[in-house]
């Protein structure tokens, strides 16, 4: 017992060490289920893993059994040697190699992630706060070219621009490129993937930084405006996998959520068929009334887009579709009818009555009355 | 020989404050400018502190605390990450111990520019005051970024306090470098042109070369900070596109266009990777000669610690692109940076070595500072190896935005410089104070703080393992890892919390023993460095009396055989043992 107590420092520390030896053996938590080729990065984690496990543990314990042995004794003495060069020598060789060890592997696959194989399909991820959208080249096989502004005039009093990026157009897709026209565009958080193709992952964003990860995968990338990143990998196994946000882009980053489904050849290929192309979507939209596509303007200027869908999905706000006139329930319970009476006061004071399931992150908004007045028939209309 | 120059601080004047606010408040003493940083510093802590707690209750318990919403998570990771890398850990790191150790071990009446000092601290002190009016009620709150500021998110609508909030840490960055620079100069001159007799370069304790080394980094790597704050306020102010390509912000397209967010971000880690290293060094200083002189035996390999230290701080320079690996530069960057990384592991490690060798036949004694000191090496090993990991490209890839990086930062630059600074305060105290700190407040506290936050820090690698990405205000349920990892997050939020309040023991300990305190004595722990030779305790202004010390030998001459004391300090003539 005494002896115990005099040694509390050597034991606790040797303990630290063990126990955390033990806590990697038995931890319930390890690396996720890999559902895709790069199974050698999950072989070089291991690699790491085990030489510096080693090194760690050796240390550790050396420590823990030097302080045990040499501790403090009155009549003791150290012994003086300030150098020994040829012991220094052999542990910078060893460690040396140790790196090596380490690197070369890594060195090796990384070369394979960053050369896409020639016969990769590819898919465009386009990221905005705080969703995603996705698109295929369709049937030439390329993209087509985007902007995010159109008719820029650039002169010595300043620079004019219109958005090219609207609720019409929310790809950016640029007028007249004829590559364009068969591109698909899946503007929900939800992709399809075939099962054992490589894959080319090609991103841009529209805002900020964003992070295209699906942890399962174990790729990943950061997503630049103003530039095309990629990556790529093979699936192997069918599913539904989650894609996360891996980079902050703003308050509501967590909420950057999406669903990768990896399915079999046919699988994919008949959802593929059932979406649109750009050509598709232009020639679906029917010309508005000048009233409503003046609100639908003030939406687009305004950013209402970023949080409030017209397809039934919720981002970060309630879905325009269907609200006019659909009865919601408020975040104490009660109900109440999406009138215009409401609607107004949602937009001019948002958080005093919220809907169920949604914070209070909306700033309120002081419209002209003329833009309200196209603001509510575009709802009304929205909701149709 | 240099020893016969009779150095210049030896027949200066000195000027001796006549005022009590010359002496404790615009104070020119070294002494009680590294007091001042070291007060401000710790207190500016306590708030990242307090704001770290909050974001670990709202990770375990994210219904717990309605009234804290996603913008106030995110401006508390963003504030907790820059108070304690900048104003507290740079601060305290150099500011403090900078100032206190640098003459007092090179054998100097004080720094070369007493003035330039004093306004350091004092611009540092507005600093501080101006981060913090980023919580001034009412004008959005402080940035909400991410310690990082990656544009384009730090001056767009999405991010809390992109107008008031990023204009305050901006400036407030730009006003620490400059107190930065003056404190910078002055250790860097000192050192080199103060010191005192027979005090060479290789006779210097490595407290001094950590610190030297440190402030060549920081002199060299903070202009890219300040060139990027500035660049970035044109951007948000004037709207030029230096970061801003065209992009599309909550609907509205700006008129900002061309830009490339990629060069803040090499800017910043051309800054923020030697950054990591201004803290380590004086770390791994401090440790070095806690470790030698509680140990009572020499630091083992003296001159490859030395050369390490350099080769380290020269390395520093060509591995920032490492933090870069999926920000999307061109992929080719990943072999070259991925291998400078992991050179860098050597002389590290040989640091490790040689602290562990020094253990080695030694006879040690297990003071409370040694306990920092040890708790430092082992939680300095556990972060270091998982630095192996993300500096290897590959293995980045997976692991990069998990909590996986926030365990490894934590334990190698969060809780390691924090260990060596409270052995460092626990070994200095008495020559500062004349009075010895509580050992068993002391021990408490160092093994709540130690054993604590490895419970924090060791699992979270774990969480990374499994997925759970960092900076994530809320988790939900996800498919990819266990419901288990919500148990875990629990456990660690309340260890943080407990650990958090047990820091009061700490500086309860500071004050406590300030008054009360056990008379210390000249040198209490046996230690040969020159601050210990002073002739009085607390050193007086100018720190030395009439006569500058003269050295004779190394700092490190413990248990030399044939001395009938187990320490022979450096002033004491060759073939002579006291």
């Amino acid at each position: 017992m005494r002896k115990i107590l005099d040694h509390h420092v050597a034991i606790l520390l040797g303990i630290v060490v063990v126990g955390s030896v033990i806590f990697n053996v038995w931890s319930p938590w390890q690396f996720t289920e890999i559902a895709s080729n790069w199974e050698f990065i999950d072989f070089t984690v291991k690699v790491t893993w085990w030489i510096c496990g080693v090194a760690f543990v050796l240390l550790g314990l050396f420590m823990a059994w030097a302080i045990w042995r040499y501790k403090y004794h009155e009549s003791g003495e150290s012994h003086y040697e300030p150098e020994h060069p040829v012991l220094e020598s052999w542990l910078t060789i060893i460690t040396s190699i140790g790196v090596v060890i380490m690197l070369a592997p890594g060195l090796i696959v990384w070369d394979d992630y960053v050369q896409v194989p020639p016969d990769a399909m590819e898919v465009e991820v386009l990221g905005e706060q705080w969703t995603w959208k996705f698109r295929f080249p369709g049937e030439d096989g390329i993209f087509g070219t985007t902007s995010v502004k159109k008719n820029v005039e650039r002169g010595l009093d300043g620079t004019t621009f219109e958005p090219n990026i609207t609720s019409l157009n929310p790809f950016g897709m640029r007028d007249g490129d004829p590559h364009g026209e068969d591109d698909i565009l899946i503007a929900s958080n939800v992709l399809h993937l075939p099962l054992d193709r490589n894959i080319k992952v090609v991103m841009r964003s529209k805002d900020v930084l964003h992070n295209f990860w699906v942890p399962e995968i174990r790729a990943k990338m950061d997503m630049v405006p103003g530039m095309i990143t990629y990556f790529w990998f093979r699936p192997t196994r069918t599913g539904e996998f989650e894609i996360l946000c891996a980079e902050l882009c703003g308050r509501s980053h967590h909420n950057m959520r999406g669903t990768m489904y990896i399915d079999t050849q046919e699988d994919f290929e008949a959802w593929l068929d059932s979406q649109v192309t750009w050509a598709e979507m232009k020639a679906g939209q029917v010309p508005e009334e000048p009233i409503v596509a003046k609100g639908r303007q003030v939406a687009d200027q305004n950013g209402c887009f970023a949080c409030h869908s017209l397809d039934g999905t919720s981002v970060v706000g309630p879905t325009w579709q269907g609200l006019w006139g659909r009865e919601v329930v408020l975040d104490d319970g009660s109900t109440v009818i999406a009138d215009e009476a409401y609607i107004v006061e949602s937009i001019v004071e948002p958080n005093v009555k919220l809907v169920e399931g949604f914070g209070s992150v909306m700033t309120p908004y002081a419209f002209e009355d003329d833009e309200m007045e196209a603001l509510l028939r575009f709802l009304q209309e929205t909701a149709k | 020989m240099a020893t016969a120059e009779i150095p210049y601080q030896e027949t200066a004047p000195l000027h001796h404050p006549k005022t009590w606010i010359g002496k404790y408040v615009f104070s020119q003493d070294h002494k009680v400018i590294a007091v001042q940083y070291g007060i401000t510093a710790i207190a500016v802590g306590l708030v990242a502190l307090f704001l770290s707690d909050l974001m670990r209750i709202q990770i375990a318990y994210p219904e717990f605390m309605d009234w804290f919403v996603e913008d106030y998570y995110y401006q508390a990771i963003t504030m907790h990450g820059m108070i304690m890398v900048i104003y507290l850990l740079t601060a305290f790191l150099l500011g403090a111990f900078g100032n206190f150790t640098v003459p007092l071990m090179c054998g100097a009446r004080d720094m070369v520019f007493p003035f330039v000092n004093m306004l350091s601290y004092w611009v540092y002190l507005i600093s501080v005051i101006i981060l913090l009016l980023g919580y001034i009620p009412g004008l959005g709150g402080p940035t909400g970024a991410g310690w990082t500021l990656y544009p384009p998110q730090t001056i767009t609508e999405g991010t809390p306090g992109a107008d008031w909030g990023i204009m305050t840490m901006l400036a407030s960055l730009a006003v620490f470098i400059v107190a930065f620079t003056m404190g910078g100069l002055n250790y860097i001159t000192t050192i080199l042109q103060a010191r005192t007799r027979g005090m060479s370069l290789m006779r210097m304790p490595l407290t001094v070369w950590g610190i030297f080394v440190a402030t060549f980094l920081g002199l060299l790597a903070f202009p890219a900070l300040f060139v990027s704050a500035i660049m970035m306020i044109l951007d948000l102010k004037i709207g030029t596109s230096f970061f801003m390509p065209a992009i599309v912000s909550m609907g509205q397209t700006l008129a900002h266009d061309g830009g490339q967010p990629l060069l803040f971000q090499h800017l910043f880690w051309f800054f923020g990777h030697p950054e990591v290293y201004i803290v380590a060094l004086p770390a791994f200083g401090v440790v070095s000669d806690l470790i030698s002189v509680h140990a009572r035996k020499n630091i083992f390999g003296y001159r490859l610690m030395v050369w390490a230290l350099v080769f380290i701080g020269i390395l520093s320079f060509i591995v920032w692109a490492h933090h870069m690996f999926v920000a999307g530069m061109h992929p080719y960057f990943g072999f070259f940076f991925a291998t400078t990384t992991l050179i860098i592991a050597v002389p590290t490690a040989i640091k490790v070595y040689n602290w562990v060798l020094t253990l080695w036949k030694a006879n040690i004694k297990l003071t409370v500072p040694m306990l920092y000191a040890l708790s430092f090496v082992l939680t300095f090993i556990m972060g270091g190896i998982t630095g192996l990991f993300l500096g290897n490209v590959i293995i980045d890839v997976p692991l990069s935005d998990t909590y996986f990086v926030v365990a490894h930062f934590h334990m190698v630059m969060g809780v390691s410089p924090i260990l060596a600074i409270f052995g460092g305060i626990y070994h200095w105290y008495p020559k500062l104070t004349g009075r010895m700190l509580n050992d068993t407040i002391g021990k408490w506290h160092f093994w709540i703080t130690f054993l604590g936050t490895y419970i924090i820090y060791f699992p979270m690698h774990y969480l990374g393992f499994i997925g759970v990405p960092r900076r994530y205000y809320e988790n939900f349920d996800s498919s990819f890892y266990p419901a288990s990892a919500q148990l875990l997050n629990e456990v660690i939020t309340w260890t943080a919390l407990f650990v958090g309040v047990a820091q009061l023991l700490y500086i309860g300990n500071l004050v406590h023993s300030y008054f009360y305190g056990k008379p210390a004595g000249d040198n209490p722990w046996g230690a040969n460095s020159l601050e210990w030779c002073t002739p009085d305790t607390p050193p007086s202004h100018g720190n030395w009396g009439d006569k500058l010390p003269t050295v004779h030998r190394w700092a490190y001459d413990y248990s030399v055989p044939g001395s009938d004391k187990d320490f022979i300090p450096q002033t004491v003539p060759q073939g002579q043992s006291s």
